[in-house]
This record gives C-alpha cells, structure tokens and sequence, in this order.
C-alpha cells in the first residue's frame, strides 16, 4: 500500500509538468500581451518604446525556454512570482480567494453528499414508486436548473423572508472573513452558494447512486445476503452500498474538482471574491505569471482529488487495495 | 411425524415481455429429514427456480410463485410473512449458490460474512461467532481459517470459495440446505471434492439436502432420490438406484444416455437428445418432450397422465413406462 501511495505520487511529477508546458504554451499563442494591453489598451497611444521597456522588466524579452525554466525553477523553489498584472505576489493574489472557494466547493460536497446517498438508496430501494418518482424529480430539476439562478432565488427569498420576518430585509455579508476569525460571519456568506450548488451537485450524484445501486442489488451475493435471512438494512448498507459506492466517489471527486475553479458565474451571483472571478480576469488581462499559477493550482487539485479516490477506492474494494 | 419438506403442486411464473414463462408448472415432491434429494434436467428446466421458490427469493417483481404450497415441518412457507421467512433463510433452510466466484461480496472479509449470519440468528457474540466460524471453516477442509477470517473472497480460489459458501449454510445449523448446481462452475476435480465433503457432512450432521444438478452421474453417486424434471414439471421420481437403473421416462432414458462413459470405446460419438427444450411461454397440453420422444404414441400429444407410482415409489409421467422399463442394455 505504501509502495502503491509513493508511486502514485511520483506520478504527479510528469502530470503537472505536461500541465505547466500546455498552459505556458497555450498563453502565449494568444495574440498580444499583457504590457500592449497595459499601455496601448482601449486604443490608447503608447509608446513603442515603453512597451518594450515594460517587456523587458517583465522578462517577456528571454527567450521561451528561458522563460519556461525560470518559470519552473521559480516554482520549484516556492517563489510563484509577481502578478504582471497587479505586480503584487501571486501568493497574496490567490491566498485568500482560494481558501474561500476550497470552503465553498468542500461544503458544495459534504451537501452533495449529504443529500445525494440517502435520496439515491431511498430511490433504488422503492424502485419504480412515488418515493422514486419524488427523488428523481428532485434531481431532475436539479440538473435542469443553473445553480446561479438557483443562487439568485435563494438570494431573493433571503430578502423577502426576513423583511417579512423582521422587518428589514438581512444580506449575507459581501466581505470573505476566513472561518477560524468569524465562523458565523463566514457561515452566513458561504452558506448559500454552497447550498446553490451543492443542489445540482447532488442531483448527479444521486442518480448515479441511485442507478449503481439498482445494478449491485441484482447481483449474486445480494441474493445470497438475502438468502442467509439478514434483515433489510444490513443487505443495504453492508452489502450494496458499499458497491455502489465506487462510481459515486468518482462523479463526487470530479465535481469537487470542478468547483474549485469553475464556479465564475455562481461567484458572480453572490459577489463572491473566489479563484473563477480570478481566472478569467487574469486571461483577460494576459497576466501570463498569475494564469500559469492558476492552472497549476487547479491541475494540482484535480490530482489530488484523483488520488484521494483511488486511497477511497482502495478502502473500499480490497481488490484494487492489494494489486 | 410431518415430513421435512413437501411441495405441493407449485407453480412459479415469470412476467416477461415475452409472454408468461411457466417456469416451474405443478411440482409436487418432499423430502425427509436428513436425505439427499436431487432434482435433475437441463439447463432452463426451472430446477433452480424451483429452488428459489423454497426460499421465496425469486427475482421481484418478475418471478411470482401463482399456487401451491411448501410446507415445511409442516407450516406452509408461503403463508409466512416477510419477517418469518427471513428468519426461515439461512437458520432453518440454507442454500448454495452455483457460482461461487459471484456469490460472495467482494468488498466484504470472510470472516464477516460468516459471522453476520450467526450474529443474525443466533443471537451470539461477534468473538463467539468468530471462534464457531474457525470451527466451520476446519470443518470444511479449508487450511489455516483464523487466517482466512481476515481475507476477502478474491483471495480463495473458486473450490475454496465454495467451501465458504457450504461453511455459511452450516453455519447455523440448518435442517435442509438446498445446494443448486454447486459444482457446475468449478474444475471437475474439484467437483467430487466438493460434493463429497457435502454428502459427508450432511451425513454426519443430519441435516437434508436438496441437490440441483443436471449430471445424472452425480445422482447415481450421492442422492438417495430423485426428481427429474422437463419443461418446469418433474416427469420421474424415485429412488436414485431405481431411477438410474430402470428409468421409465424416455427423457430420463436419454439423458442417461448422454452422460459420457468411460467404459464405451473411446471415438464413438456421445448420444444426444435432439431438439430443443420446449418454449415455457407456450406449453402443450399434452407431454411436452413429444417432439423429441422417440416412444411416442397419439395419445401422448393429448394429455399427459399424473406420476404413476410402482410399488417402490418409482414414479413416471410417461403413458409408455412399461414398455421403457426394461433391464438396461436391451434397449
């Protein structure tokens, strides 16, 4: 098992390098750079002159390769560069974004699965009943519905709930205040998006429980759970879900991946200052240093992600855990 | 005394898309306590619904069993309510599986699944359990089985595996335990081993078994009596000797003839039985094995006459038993 973690992990190394030359790569082909868009954007005059200046101190006048290996050995050395953008530490660019919307896709997940294991069993186990019909409602409107606009209702009914409530009508609060400073206040903001999403979220993976478990409850030794008289809920929980499982601790981990930098519009919705809103300025702003950054960070967590499934998929099949 | 088993007149159906399958059709037969029944026929015969039929674990909302009783020890199981039949499976009646590579859980140690029916049923502690387990795997011929509590069915190879299945049925001291096709799935060495360790311990524990097969040789070996079935009916019943040595159904007679001999030359060509198994969505009214009866005669796509028992208890559906029963060789 050690061997299997350890090799899993060299792994990353070539990962995350493929990852760096894509992004690198790909930015640069994208027509103009950031110190034309600085001084020359809006079609403003700029002198030719200053924008070469700019290049230089921006290091944009090396040579590609160098550029890369020093790009590489920066981040080798935990040095991730200045924003060009901004000119302040990509650190502090991405700290505090990220830590909120790490919070905002880990508490999308836990109502993912909070919701999502008990609906799809209770689905699969009244198969073809009002339960069921209920339950894939649920989810289909789910999917059906943009989690921003799922985002822009619960804003709504926040305001007309407590101006009817109390009179005055109550906001979440727009200022990020990290969990360990304020947990109430960070709470209040966080709370809803992660519910916005967390809705759609689970409506996939309750389908997917649902129809895993449908597939392991024909099995074989179902059957034979049954026949040795266990009682309902221990053929359930002990001997299907734990199959069923699998493939839903796949569609959770790639969702949660997702969430981390792809939630541009629900951040947009409610004002949240997270890694989407990030993303896409600094592509717009041809920020070469910070978009690299981003990625990496992003590539970084969907391998993560990857590998803690297969730890989970090793902890619940002994086949995968002793190969 | 009331006998362990009986089944009277059961019929099990299947709703397909297709049509009613008439899977098992009016089967009636029993079983005492402590001997070995075997029921015979070809694959599709509806032997191993039959046996589902017992423990009512037919695949739901398909499979229903339409009418008939299955008493045993004299209470009608399908008059029992869900929770009494659960207590039934697995304590009174245990069952094992044809395919031992599927029918353990995979995700699930050994040792767990062999405790959680003690656990269940018996009301006795996980270390309890644990240590009966231990006891039940040496019983089963399985080495070292602290060790093997801790292992998960990928680790035992398909013979082992069906030991575990046969330790799970024993468990909690059942008095019947239907075995369907238990060896079809493995190596034929391995086969006798396994049927001989089960003959030996239902001998030796009393309990009864129900052994499903379609391998006549089997029969002959190790069940006491025996059913054979065509087309979801059981067309003969008797004891196994009599039956093996005096069938009085021409399918009986063909499907003996089937079984590879070692004693005939070696290039001669294995008889078969021609044609196919009858469609169960349409059955005839009259026998349904005329089409490849080699002894029919008018009457027989007509009707068909209930088992007409002999004195021994040997039974047959068959209008032209008498001229079938005849010494072996002659015919």
């Amino acid at each position: 098992m050690t061997r299997y973690i350890g090799k899993r992990l060299l792994l990353m190394i070539p990962t995350l390098l493929g990852a760096a030359v894509f992004v690198f790569l790909l930015m640069r082909l994208i027509p103009g750079d950031v110190c034309e868009l600085r001084l020359a954007g809006e079609g403003a005059y700029a002198d030719e002159k200053a924008i070469q200046l700019c290049r230089e101190q921006a290091g944009l006048t090396k040579s590609l390769p160098r550029q890369f290996l020093d790009w590489i050995w920066g981040m080798v050395r935990g040095d991730f560069g200045v924003s060009m953008w901004t000119g302040r530490p990509i650190i502090y660019e991405i700290g505090l974004r990220f830590q909120l919307s790490l919070q905002v896709a880990i508490m999308a997940t836990m109502t993912a699965i909070l919701l999502a294991i008990p609906l799809g069993t209770l689905s699969a186990i009244n198969q073809d009943t009002w339960i069921d019909y209920g339950v894939r409602a649920f989810s289909i409107a789910g999917l059906a519905m943009p989690s921003f606009w799922l985002g822009i209702l619960i804003i709504l009914a926040l305001l007309i709930g407590t101006q009817a409530l109390w009179g005055t009508p109550w906001m979440p609060p727009i200022q990020y205040t990290p969990i360990w400073e304020d947990p109430v206040a960070n709470l209040s903001q966080l709370v809803w998006p992660a519910l916005a999403t967390g809705y759609r979220y689970s409506a996939v993976a309750a389908r997917m429980t649902r129809s895993a478990l449908l597939e392991v409850l024909q099995e074989d030794y179902i059957r034979t759970a049954r026949a040795k008289g266990l009682v309902e809920h221990l053929i359930i929980n002990r001997h299907a879900l734990k199959n069923a499982l699998l493939p839903v601790v796949t569609v959770i981990g790639i969702e949660f991946a997702f969430l981390i930098g792809g939630l541009v519009v629900t951040e947009q919705v409610f004002n949240l200052n997270g890694l989407g809103k990030l993303f896409v300025e600094s592509v717009g702003n041809h920020d070469y240093t910070l978009t690299q950054s981003l990625v990496m960070l992003v590539a970084l967590v969907f391998i993560m992600t990857n590998f803690i499934i297969d730890l989970i998929y090793a902890w619940i099949d002994p086949r995968i855990r002793y190969r | 005394m009331a006998k362990l088993l009986e089944v009277q007149d059961l019929r099990t159906q299947f709703h397909t898309p297709s049509g009613t399958v008439h899977a098992v059709d009016g089967m009636s037969y029993d079983v005492e306590k402590g001997e070995t029944v075997a029921i015979v026929g070809e694959s599709g015969c509806g032997k191993s619904v039959s046996a589902l039929s017992i423990l009512r674990l037919l695949p739901v909302p398909s499979g229903r069993i339409v009418s008939g009783a299955i008493r045993f020890l004299g209470q009608d199981l399908l008059a029992l309510g869900n929770e009494d039949m659960r207590a039934v499976r697995g304590r009174q009646i245990a069952m094992v599986f044809q395919e031992p590579m599927t029918s353990l859980n995979p995700v699930l140690t050994i040792g767990l699944q062999l405790t959680e029916t003690m656990v269940q049923h018996l009301a006795i502690s996980r270390a309890e359990s644990a240590k009966r387990a231990v006891a039940y795997l040496q019983m089963v011929g399985i080495p070292e089985p602290e060790q093997r509590l801790k292992q998960y069915p990928h680790h035992l190879s398909g013979g082992m595996r069906q030991r575990v299945m046969i330790a799970m049925a024993l468990c909690c001291e059942p008095t019947l335990i239907i075995a369907d096709e238990p060896t079809t799935a493995l190596d034929v060495t391995i086969q006798a081993q396994i049927l001989e360790l089960m003959k030996g311990l239902s001998q030796r524990l009393g309990v009864a078994l129900i052994l499903i097969t379609h391998n006549l040789g089997v029969v002959a070996r190790y069940a006491d009596r025996v059913n054979v079935m065509y087309a979801g009916k059981i067309i003969e019943q008797g004891k196994a000797r009599d039956v093996y040595r005096h069938p009085r159904h021409p399918y009986t007679l063909g499907l003996l003839r089937s079984v590879p001999r070692l004693d005939q030359p070696r290039r001669r060509q294995l008889e078969s039985i021609p044609g196919q198994p009858p469609d169960l969505t349409r059955l005839p009214n009259g026998c349904a094995f005329v089409p490849r009866c080699g002894f029919k005669v008018e009457r027989c796509a007509l009707e068909v006459p209930d088992l007409v028992h002999a004195a021994n208890g040997h039974g047959s559906a068959c209008w032209e038993q008498e001229r079938l029963d005849k010494p072996r060789g002659t015919g």
